[in-house]
Parts: C-alpha cells; structure tokens; sequence
C-alpha cells in the first residue's frame, strides 16, 4: 500500500511551502487575475478592496490581546497594507462544544473594542459549532471590505530607496510561546497585536510598497519583496529595533528574530528624499514611536533578487524565505 | 547596552581582523584554523566573520563538536527498535535527535507501537518528572552530548538511582572532545595550522586536556568564547602563536573559564562515568572518547537493562558524507547531495539536522563578500 501525500503543519508557516501550495494548486483552480496579484487584500472595481483571514491562535487568550483583538486587526492591517482604509468586516465564528460562554463573552467584546478602535463596522457574520474534539475552543473568519486610496507599487521601487520598519520585532511569537509556557521561564512580552491605520496617512506622503510583519517574519517579507523586482535589498542588523526581552529570548532559544511574527508591526518602501519625512511622521505616532529606517534597495553586496544582511559584525549574509515550521497556530 | 554588545561592536571587529591579516602577512602559505565546536561555526557564519576571515587569508573549517552529528546511527536505530518494540515507552529525548535520519528512518517519522511515544525536552530533569509522573511506563532518555551536558545527564542517572525510579534508564551517547583532536592530527588527511577550542566545553574541563595538542603536536591553539570578538581573540592568538613559533592553550575566554575548569562538575562526571572506547561517525573507534555509566548504575543504562548491544558503525548512509565533513575534509557545499537533495526540510544526514551541524549551518547563514 502507497501512503497518501497528505497535508503538514509546515504549510501553514507562510514559508516557501505555502507559497508553492499557492502557486501550485490555489492559483491553477481559480485562475483569477485579481487572486493572481497575491495582494495582503484584492483590489476590486468600484474602489473596493477586499481580504479575508482565519485565525486558530492557541493559546486564545495571550498577553497582550486575544484572537478577537487579533481577527480584527489581522484582516485590518491587511487592508491598509494594501492601500485601503478599513470600512467593513464579517465575523465568522466556528465554536468547539464545551466552550466556556464566559471566554466567548471575553472573545466578542474584545471584538467590539478592536473594531471601535480601528474604525470597522462589524455588518454581517455566521457561527458553526463542532463537536467536542472536531476543533480547539474557537476558530475566526473575518473578511474585510476598504476603500482603496492608493495602489502599492513595487514595481515603483528604485535603487537608493529606503525600507522602514514601523517598530520592534517579534513580541506577539515570544508573548505566544511564553503564554503555552514553551520557554519553562517566565517572560513579561505582550503581543503588539494593533490595528495599523495610522499608516494610511503615508500611502500619500510617497511610500511605494508596504507590508505587515506576520508569519515569516521580516525575512521571508522582504525576501519576497526582493524575489518580485529586478534589484537586491540591503538591511543592517544594527539598525532594526528589538527589545530587551525578544532579544533575551532569541539569543537563549537560538531563534532568529528576523524570522519571529508581529501583528502590529510593517515594513515600508520609500523614495530616499522622502524617507527621513517619513520616519519623522511615524515616530509621532505611539505604534511607530520605535519606528527606524533598516536598509536599502540595492547596494554593493547583493544580487538581483536576493536580500543581504549586513551582521553587526560588519559581515554580509543571505537572509531567504523560512522554509519550516517555526510555530504552528500562531494567528 | 546589552552586554553582549561589545563583543560585537563592529569597530573592535574591524580592527581585529585587520591585525589578524597583518600577522597573516608574514606567515606561509596555508592558514587554516579548525573551529571544533559547532556552536562556533555557527556564529562565525551567522555573523558573517567567516568571509572577512577569508578575505584576511584565514581559512575557518569546522571538526568533530556537534554531538549529533557524532553519534553513529546504531544509537537511533536501537532508539527506534525500542519505540517500535515495546507497548510501554516514553522515548525522551532533545529535539534534533528526533529527524536524524538512518537506515531505519528518523525518530520522528516512526510510529511508535501502540501504548508508546516520543517526548521532546529541553534538559533532563524533564525525563526524570516523566518517569516520575508515569510509573506504568517505561521512560527512556536518550541522552546525546558533550562534556557541557554531561554532568546534567550524568545528574539525572543518580537522581533516579536515589530515588529508585526503576522505570528510568538512559541509552547514552556521551563523548569527550579532546580525542577526536587527536585523530584528526594523526591521520593528517587534513593539513591545520590550529585549533579554536569550544568555549562551553572548556568551562566544564579547563585548559590541561587540551595541552598536548601543543605539546606533542605543536599546534597552536585557543580556547575561545562565541561572540564575534571571542572568536576573533582566539583566531589572533593562534596567528600570534604561529607567528612565535610557540604553541599553547591560550585562553580568551576567561571571563567563563577557568584554568582547572569546573572541578565540581568534572567531580560528579568522575563518580557516575567511567571512560569507554566509543566510535564516532566518520573517525571510528577512538580509545577513551567516550563516558557511560558505572556499573552502579546499571539499572539505569537502557543498553544494560534491556539486554541491548548497539550496532555502532561509524559509516554514513549511501552518498552521504557527513562522516568527511566531521573530520574537517569535506567544506559543506562541496557535498554533491548538498542543497540539492539533502535540505533542512529533507535532510539526509545529521549535519543538516543539528542546530549547530556544519551543513544546515552553512545553508542557513550563507555568506556573501
């Protein structure tokens, strides 16, 4: 008897095998111009962009937020990365039998709140329950609909351009492996699960390309960033903000935080005459207040498509996509 | 500032290699500097010294220290008999045990017998809880390491000696560093101008198991710590040493070891282990490599208590040249299956498997001039 191919966790990463299942299966069934852009959210005719995402976090509770908060700002975000404000979401909810009706109530006002503070209205949704067992307390879909204010362009980006990185890295990945107590210590990170609308501003203050910094990392973004156009990206490690305590963890751990997920947290183009007017703007605000300018576009050392790191040590290496399973049931 | 800043501030790193190419100057033709740890290979590629070194004209290849790249496939295969064999086992062992993969497959991908199961910790303390938390079952820890973690395995072994857990042995795989040295230089298939001595080790053994090396030898050599100007004292030393044409056991790591070493931990490693000829993947049979429990503890010796003997063969499965890449023969990307058939995601080797193996290293962190 052959065995059956079947599904892994390493699909879920938002590495390489994800991008190969897309490609590969997601892409070929449906063949759609508007999916073929693999946008963070499509843009439809009529000014209207739209997105959708599902969250399973476990824990569903974290430091820092709850996989309310997170359904919220996760299809948010994906909306303003891609050029649109956020108007409105749908809410689907599949419910495991047993849920405790207290931690549903917790769920749904943290839901309320998320979608208050990122100006979404909450206008339609659906709720499943599966038996005890057929799923993990609950699982959340939320699609979203914007009105599209400007179009993300990559192909806009010009050696000499500079990549800005809104804030630190890796808080929600540590406050999540801290919270299922992965670490066997304790650890004081929250998650910096926040709605990014505050960038909407800047689509019109010259920034090309913009993405949030979720599985995959920082790395695996810019890699495919550096895969999509015809120049190498250049970042240096000392210039890319972290905290103490990610910092602590990642060096105890061996974890790469170029590598760890944010869910408040994007990366930014910008022409070079515009990007220190930018990085002014986004230190004003609370969520970009350890906002940094990281890198370049080009530079001496890489090759068309690659993305180099400049270590602190002053040496250069290759950052490419995550391949494996970091963390399953993340967001 | 954090306190490993300074051991990575880029000026001291500069100036540092530009030293080591002025003393490299005026030495011969080849300077090639084995770093013996793996936790050293992979912080020099991580933080791109690697190719300033090159550029410096040193040559950094990486030896024999990552102990699951060591450990010859018979253990995992006795590992995995066990799991496949028995109703009643926990399999405890460190994560990269588990995707190593043998003739009979890797850890991870076995089912294990109905009513056993594989559990991945961190330190073996967390073996004993199981053992202690399931009395019905029967709990194997295999223990893979170095003199770093020896004493903890070797803890865990009088632990459950004291505590009679007679549902608790280890199936050890315990190696010590300063052999291997020895078959590297005697069979000279590689031509070495120095060794950088692992840091973490040391602190554990001290600065004599490593003095003939240079005494008998005239290797220079340097016991190094893992930040990339620990790295780089220890590369300069052993120019400064070659240069005077005076080999020793410097040591550049002394905020973290001492000239004795840890005399309590060498203590316990003495009273629970006894040293045994052991066979390393790729060198063979090394007299003296290795530790296993005393016969004290023969109730907690898996091989002993279960009637096993380990099929130890130091050979790689077909096309896989692990063994030449511990010796410090074979540079990871020269490895036809490197890359290309044999991948973090599909690994056909342990030194693709290990954190700190030469070849997930050089695949993850590739350096660029």
């Amino acid at each position: 008897m052959t065995k059956e191919a079947r599904v892994s966790l390493e699909l879920g990463s938002g590495g390489r095998t994800m991008r190969e299942f897309i490609a590969g299966r997601i892409l070929p069934a449906f063949a759609d111009p508007a999916l073929g852009l693999l946008l963070d959210a499509s843009h439809l005719p009529a000014g209207i962009a739209f997105t959708t995402d599902s969250y399973v976090v476990d824990p569903v509770v974290f430091p820092g937020g709850d996989i309310g908060k997170l359904a919220v700002n996760g299809t948010v975000n994906d909306l303003v990365v891609s050029g649109a404000e956020p108007r409105f979401l749908s809410l689907g909810l599949i419910l495991e039998e047993g849920l405790e009706w207290s931690l549903l109530d917790r769920v749904l006002a943290s839901i309320r709140r998320a979608a208050r503070a990122a100006g979404v209205r909450i206008v339609t949704g659906d709720t499943k329950v599966v038996r005890q067992g057929q799923g993990d307390k609950l699982f959340i879909n939320t699609s979203g609909i914007g009105r599209v204010i400007a179009r993300p362009r990559p192909k806009g980006v010009r050696p000499g351009d500079r990549i800005l990185l809104t804030g630190t890295l890796g808080e929600h990945s540590v406050a999540i492996m801290a919270a299922r107590g992965e670490f066997g210590f304790e650890s004081s990170v929250k998650s910096d699960c926040a709605a990014l609308n505050f960038l909407l501003p800047f689509w019109k203050r010259g920034v090309l390309w913009m993405r949030d910094i979720t599985r995959g990392g920082l790395a695996t973004i810019l890699s495919e960033l550096a895969a999509d156009i015809p120049y190498p990206l250049l970042i240096e490690e000392e210039s890319i903000p972290l905290s103490r305590p990610v910092r602590a963890a990642a060096e105890l751990l061996g974890i790469d935080p170029l590598y760890l997920a944010c869910e408040g947290r994007a990366v930014l183009i910008a022409p070079e005459n515009k990007a220190e007017g930018i990085l002014a703007g986004l230190k004003s605000h609370p969520l970009g207040r350890k906002a940094a300018i990281i890198g370049k576009v080009g530079g001496e050392i890489g090759k068309k498509g690659e993305l180099i790191l400049r270590t602190s040590a002053g040496g250069h290496r290759l950052l490419e996509p995550l391949t494996s399973e970091l963390l399953p049931r993340i967001c | 500032m954090n306190p490993t800043d300074r051991f990575r501030d880029k000026n001291v790193i500069a100036a540092l290699i530009r030293e080591i190419s002025d003393i490299r100057k005026g030495l011969g033709a080849v300077c090639r500097i084995m770093e013996v740890c793996g936790t050293h290979t992979m912080s020099i590629h991580r933080h791109g010294l690697g190719a300033m070194l090159e550029a410096a004209g040193v040559e950094m290849i990486s030896g024999p220290g990552c102990p699951v790249c060591i450990t010859p496939d018979g253990f995992h295969e006795t590992a995995i008999d066990l799991l496949t064999g028995r109703s009643d086992l926990i399999l405890a062992t460190f994560g990269d045990m588990t995707r190593v993969p043998t003739s009979k497959g890797s850890i991870q991908r076995t089912a294990p017998a109905r009513g056993s199961s594989v559990k991945i910790i961190y330190s073996p303390d967390e073996s004993l809880e199981l053992a202690r938390a399931n009395p019905a079952k029967e709990v194997v820890f295999f223990g893979v390491g170095f003199e770093t973690t020896i004493p903890s395995i070797a803890v865990a072994a009088k632990t459950a000696a004291a505590e009679k857990l007679r549902n608790y042995s280890i199936l050890s795989a315990l190696w010590t560093i300063p052999p291997p040295l020895r078959a590297v230089i005697t069979s000279g298939e590689v031509r070495v101008s120095g060794f950088l001595y692992p840091g973490h080790v040391s602190v554990i053994i001290g600065e004599t198991p490593f003095k003939f090396i240079a005494r008998d030898f005239g290797y220079p050599g340097a016991i190094a710590g893992f930040e990339p100007v620990d790295i780089l004292l220890g590369v300069r030393s052993i120019l400064r040493q070659i240069d005077a044409g005076r080999p020793e056991v410097a040591n550049e790591y002394s905020r973290a070891v001492k000239p004795e070493g840890n005399t309590i931990a060498q203590r316990i490693m003495a009273d629970i282990l006894e040293p045994s000829d052991a066979c390393w993947r790729g060198l063979g049979v090394l007299p003296a490599s290795g530790l296993r429990l005393k016969k004290e503890f023969g109730k907690h010796d898996t091989e002993k208590k279960f009637g096993l003997k380990i099929d130890s063969h130091e050979s790689d499965r077909l096309g896989c040249r692990c063994g030449e890449v511990l010796r410090g023969v074979l540079s990871p990307p020269d490895c036809p299956l490197f890359g290309s058939s044999c991948t973090p995601d599909s690994p056909r080797g342990p030194c693709m498997v290990s954190f700190e193996g030469a070849c997930l290293v050089h695949i993850k962190y590739r350096e660029r001039m």
